[in-house]
């Protein structure tokens, strides 16, 4: 059985197919959210502080984080952002970031064991990122895709998963260390992107038994009543082999869906984990009211 | 309007691919007009399906069917358009950014001012500088279009309009930049001419572009 250990300070976080799933945080991240956006590029980290707390509080144990705003000094900002988060929660993170200069700073910065998104298939990518990661006994998710873009079938897709796999064992990154993103794609836009995505990461831990991650929420994109396609759709990700999604642990509907998804799995001894959610979001509810 | 045409209209809507088709074929064997077909049945449909989007009553898929059911209409009338003088719009070059593969909202564009008489030129995803400013001196558009989905790859904007500059070919060509993280702020910070929110406003907004 294959385990990813992610550490950071006191926690430490183990994937594995027998274990619950994963749920890496994905809200700090300005990419498609404006209000972050606008936080960052005023220098005000109260809203990302905010976000990791809350994102852990609902469940996530991996916190994702992207620096990504336009014309910022990218390794300083991610240095800042990993700095703020670390100060208010000890869950590790999830580095994420093309930019191998903010990369390293953040690997640098980092006490622990992180998870590096991403390396893809070209080789300008392989050769940046697979070294640094060694260099720094990271993790690292590997995105199916190469210089010829996003592969169309399955099969394809298990193709590059192989050979990122093989270049970063050939660096000496255990398998282990190596998580695969098959690629989540919209469905409004090509109808069989659902099922391409599930087939692969059927095919890929068939393969390879490696732990695997995707932005979950791309499959819903450009159609209405997203949270009900996202959840029904995590599920039967989980089902198919994934174990770490990125995704927002605050909406309702997803992380239920999460939990009785591991249920369903025999992941979830005597349904605790289950009846638990469920007494918090009362509680919660009752709180608000 | 014509019964024909309505049917027409509301076959774009729909997205029904054979309905367009045969009210198409029906409207040519009544000795309509083309271009009264084209632009009262099938363009005027379009602009109401990206109406209803921009109002949140359409999604992507809808858009999408439109798009495809108005070209398989475009293949039965287009024979019967060189007879007639449509001229198109315009000619629009068109591609999402280098570093960048999201193609949704960069095609939802294309079919948008495709479908309002736009000639497109679709350079895809990933698209490097070189490729746009050979696409401006080759295709000589009056429309270049730039998509970018992530906040780290919209600076290639700003580096593929200071390339048309430093090429000299700024004046040939009117900028118009869209994507989710885009803003009108960002727009005019780079020295784009125009931005949208969606697809449905960029087509008026390539139009307004183009009267000036």
């Amino acid at each position: 059985m294959i385990e990813t250990t992610l550490t950071n300070k006191s926690k430490r976080v183990v994937i594995h197919r027998d274990a619950p799933t994963v749920i890496i945080g994905e809200r700090i991240n300005p990419t498609g959210r404006k209000e972050v956006l606008a936080a960052l590029e005023a220098g005000d980290f109260e809203s990302v502080r905010r976000d990791a707390l809350a994102q852990v509080a609902a469940g996530a144990t991996v916190l994702d984080i992207n620096a990504g705003v336009p014309g910022a000094d990218e390794a300083a900002l991610l240095e800042q952002i990993i700095k703020e988060v670390i100060a208010v929660t000890d869950v590790p993170l999830c580095i994420d970031t093309v930019n191998p200069k903010a990369l390293e700073a953040a690997l640098n910065l980092y006490k622990g064991k992180p998870l590096v998104n991403s390396v893809n298939g070209e080789m300008k990518s392989l050769e940046t990122v697979l070294p640094l990661v060694k260099e720094h006994g990271a993790a690292v998710i590997g995105l199916c895709i190469d210089s010829n873009g996003i592969p169309a079938s399955p099969e394809e897709r298990v193709t590059v998963a192989e050979k990122i796999i093989k270049r970063a064992t050939q660096l000496g990154i255990p398998i282990e260390d190596i998580v695969i993103d098959p690629l989540a794609m919209a469905m409004s836009a090509d109808h069989k992107a659902g099922w391409v995505t599930l087939e692969s990461v059927r095919l890929i831990v068939q393969e390879f038994g490696v732990n695997i991650t995707m932005g979950a929420s791309n499959v819903s994109f450009g159609l209405p009543d997203r949270k009900y396609v996202n959840a029904t759709y995590i599920a039967m990700a989980i089902q198919a082999g994934l174990t770490c999604p990125i995704t927002n642990p605050l909406v309702t509907e997803i992380n239920a869906a999460i939990l009785a998804a591991d249920m369903a799995m025999g992941r979830d001894e005597f349904s605790m984990r289950w009846i638990k959610a469920f007494r918090k979001r009362n509680k919660d509810a009752g709180e608000k009211r | 309007m014509e019964a024909v045409l309505q049917k027409l209209f509301d076959a774009v809507l729909e997205g029904d691919f054979g309905g367009v088709q045969s009210n198409v074929q029906e409207a040519l064997d009544a000795n309509l007009d083309p271009n009264t077909i084209l632009n009262d049945g099938m363009i005027a449909a379009m602009r109401e399906v990206g109406r209803r989007f921009e109002e949140g009553e359409y999604y992507v898929p809808e858009m999408l069917i439109a798009a495809r059911a108005m070209q398989s209409g475009m293949m039965t009338l287009k024979p019967h358009l060189q007879k007639g003088d449509a001229k198109p719009s315009g000619k629009v070059v068109i591609g999402t950014v280098k570093g960048d593969l999201h193609d949704i909202g960069k095609n939802l564009v294309a079919l948008m001012l495709e479908g309002d008489g736009y000639v497109i030129k679709d350079l895809g995803v990933d698209v490097p500088v070189e490729d746009f400013i050979r696409a401006i001196k080759e295709e000589k558009p009056d429309i270049l279009a730039m998509s970018a989905l992530l906040t780290t790859t919209m600076s290639m904007m700003k580096t593929t309009i200071e390339a048309v500059i430093a090429e000299g070919l700024r004046d040939e060509v009117k900028i118009i930049i869209g994507g989710a993280p885009v803003t009108e702020t960002f727009a005019n910070r780079i020295g784009a001419d125009g931005f949208s929110p969606d697809a449905s406003r960029a087509v008026g907004m390539v139009h307004a572009l183009l009267e000036k």
